[in-house]
């Protein structure tokens, strides 16, 4: 009696640890609707993305970042770098095309050379995405700086501190980049936007340093000697415009000269700020863009769409960074995307 | 002396040609004719300069190195990244002069025992070291200085009475590489050999050592003008390797007389090259002039320097025989 009793206990007790266990299962969740699908159609997918040149902050940000998610995804991704031959990057782009990859992602050096190509590949079934330097052709997608609005902030910038009565003169320099490039091109055309509603405002030099700092400060010096009132100067990439920074600081000027340039929003250009190399950075943060470009590929792949039937543009946030905003978010560096 | 000075060489219509525009600029532009803007001018070539002298050692010796803006990207560059490493930047220097050497050796040993042309190696040479710095000294194309090195930071922003400090090192290289081409057996022996490398060989020059010591040379030219660079911009891009500069280094050397057949020329001809390619520079930047109209302008004064040479110095037959590259 006193057996079966126990037994019956054991029993109960068994039966409740086994419901209990059912229980516990059902607490391990259900799978997310749609992860699947969406795994399995991303997985061992072809992506290749041919920069300007790996090797400085904004191609390396991205890269990093796409990395990342092709690790996470299963997707290939491969980089073939031109090193700063358009040359080079014209062969990839077309030995790319026979190869037929699923996605290419473009960072063009001008607005012609890869033009063409683009059109071609896309033509071919080949998805493309063009981050930050777009080219004349549209494709599939754009994640990047809005140029134009990027140089009429600059030039507003340069209004608002060498207007009429507001600095030592309302003369401004502007030193240009790679005078092809869509930066340059599209800036250019944001800074006359401005310029031409503030006759007041007297551009004394307009020379292109292509990108080279040395070759920005010889041009620097040379327009601060002939005209030692300057009140600003408007850059393209901040990486270069350090040498606007130097010749200026050279002079002595530091202060006088309101210096105006773009880039990724790099923690160097950020030191640059605070050593009154620059005066203000707008900052299209690039890791901010590649973590956009990251949800551009994921729905390119997945997306059963022909390549090119829809093209979409979408314009990354700017950020203004002076002295007063230098931050972790701001100003970012390679070890915050690993 | 005038007469000499105006005798019709290259370097003469080059120097007419610098000091017309010279004095066209004094007159027709406000602020040209400034201390202030002649040493901006002077300072603006001063890299280019220094890296002609090298490049102008080694053409005298009938060679050429274009690989020198690459030793010296390369060699700064990596500099820079040890100087990031905390290790002091006399040791990182050092170590950036250890690599131009063994550079320049390899370079002098192909070219003088395997007597494989210095067009093709150095060619070839440049993009080696390139991407060997690319792949194994730094990652990220721009290095900044370290800051903190008092005679660094002199070396790019100082001044002597006024003076810039890269110009200055200009000047300085410019009287040592005078000094050694003028009044050392090493210098007059790299005469002898751009002459005639079999003549001097058979009069006991060794030329084979020779042509090693004029690479490691016109290395360690470059990699002080990439010093004084890296010191004047906080930092040394090494994309300039892709950029034109080692045509303009050329263009100075060949502009300013130095024969391509070697044995020829001095110090006076690099500087009469960089001091016309300065004053074009200047001059068009204050004129604003863009940037495609400049590559434009430049290009023809060149090539009308060059058509006024051959002009007043027509083709004989021991220059066709010589030949140029």
């Amino acid at each position: 009696m006193k057996f079966r009793l126990l037994s019956t206990i054991a029993m109960a007790l068994a039966l409740s640890f086994l419901f209990l266990g059912t229980l516990r299962a059902e607490d391990t969740g259900l799978d997310q609707v749609g992860r699947k699908e969406y795994l399995d159609v991303v997985k061992g997918k072809k992506v290749v993305f041919i920069p300007i040149s790996m090797g400085f902050d904004i191609t390396e940000s991205w890269a990093a970042i796409w990395k990342k998610q092709a690790a996470e995804l299963g997707y290939n991704l491969e980089i073939r770098d031109p090193n700063w031959s358009t040359d080079a990057g014209t062969k990839a782009l077309t030995a790319l095309i026979s190869e037929k990859p699923d996605l290419i992602i473009v960072h063009n050096p001008d607005i012609q050379s890869y033009a063409r190509l683009l059109k071609r590949a896309q033509d071919q079934g080949i998805k493309v995405l063009q981050v930050n330097m777009p080219s004349v052709t549209l494709t599939d997608s754009y994640v990047g700086a809005d140029w134009v609005t990027l140089g009429e902030v600059e030039a507003n910038e340069l209004v608002a501190h060498c207007g009429a009565g507001k600095g030592p003169s309302t003369k401004i320099a502007f030193v240009q980049g790679v005078v092809n490039g869509a930066a340059n091109i599209y800036l250019k055309r944001g800074i006359t936007n401005v310029l031409s509603q503030h006759p007041e405002i007297k551009m004394v030099s307009d020379q292109a340093a292509s990108y080279d700092p040395a070759k920005a400060r010889a041009i620097m010096e040379t327009v601060l000697q002939q005209h030692p009132d300057l009140c600003g100067a408007v850059g393209v990439w901040d990486d270069a415009d350090v040498g606007i920074g130097a010749a200026v600081q050279a002079a002595g000027k530091t202060g006088q000269v309101f210096i105006v340039t773009s880039g990724a929003g790099n923690k160097t250009a950020c030191d640059n700020i605070e050593k009154g190399l620059l005066t203000m950075d707008v900052s299209y943060n690039t890791p901010l863009q590649g973590n956009i470009a990251s949800q551009q590929i994921a729905e390119l792949l997945q997306s059963p769409d022909k390549a090119g039937l829809r093209k979409s543009v979408f314009y990354g946030p700017l950020t203004k960074i002076t002295k007063d905003n230098i931050n972790q978010r701001n100003c970012w560096t390679m070890n915050d995307l690993k | 002396m005038a007469i000499k000075a105006l005798r019709p060489t290259q370097e003469g219509v080059v120097f007419l040609l610098a000091a017309c525009l010279f004095i066209g600029f004094a007159l027709f532009l406000n602020n040209f004719l400034t201390v202030g803007n002649i040493l901006a001018l002077v300072q603006s070539v001063s890299i280019l300069g220094i890296l002609s002298l090298g490049m102008a050692l080694v053409v005298i010796g009938r060679g050429i190195d274009l690989a020198m803006v690459a030793t010296m990207v390369v060699a700064v560059a990596w500099a820079m990244v040890l100087a990031q490493a905390n290790i002091p930047l006399g040791g990182a220097l050092l170590a950036g002069a250890i690599f131009v050497v063994t550079v320049g050796t390899v370079t002098g040993i192909i070219v003088a025992y395997a007597e494989i042309p210095a067009i093709f190696t150095t060619l070839a040479m440049g993009a080696i070291v390139y991407g060997f710095g690319r792949t194994f000294f730094f990652q990220i194309d721009v290095q900044n200085s370290p800051s903190g090195y008092g005679w660094f930071d002199f070396l790019g922003h100082g001044t002597i009475f006024r003076v810039p400090a890269p110009v200055i090192a200009f000047g300085v290289v410019a009287l040592l590489v005078f000094l050694v081409l003028k009044w050392t057996r090493f210098g007059r022996f790299v005469y002898a050999t751009g002459d005639n490398p079999l003549t001097a060989r058979i009069c006991g020059v060794p030329t084979r050592v020779l042509i090693v010591a004029q690479y490691i040379v016109s290395g360690l030219i470059a990699f002080l003008a990439g010093i004084v660079m890296a010191a004047n911009v906080s930092g040394m891009n090494t994309r300039i390797y892709n950029s034109t500069m080692i045509y303009d280094v050329l263009l100075v050397v060949v502009l300013g007389g130095i024969g391509l057949s070697g044995g020829r020329g001095g110090v006076r001809n690099v500087l009469v090259g960089t001091a016309l390619v300065g004053i074009l520079l200047n001059g068009m930047t204050i004129l604003n002039i863009g940037y495609t109209e400049q590559n434009l302008i430049k290009s023809m004064i060149l090539l009308g320097a060059i058509i006024i040479d051959t002009l007043i110095n027509p083709r004989d037959e021991q220059t066709a025989q010589q030949g140029d590259i």
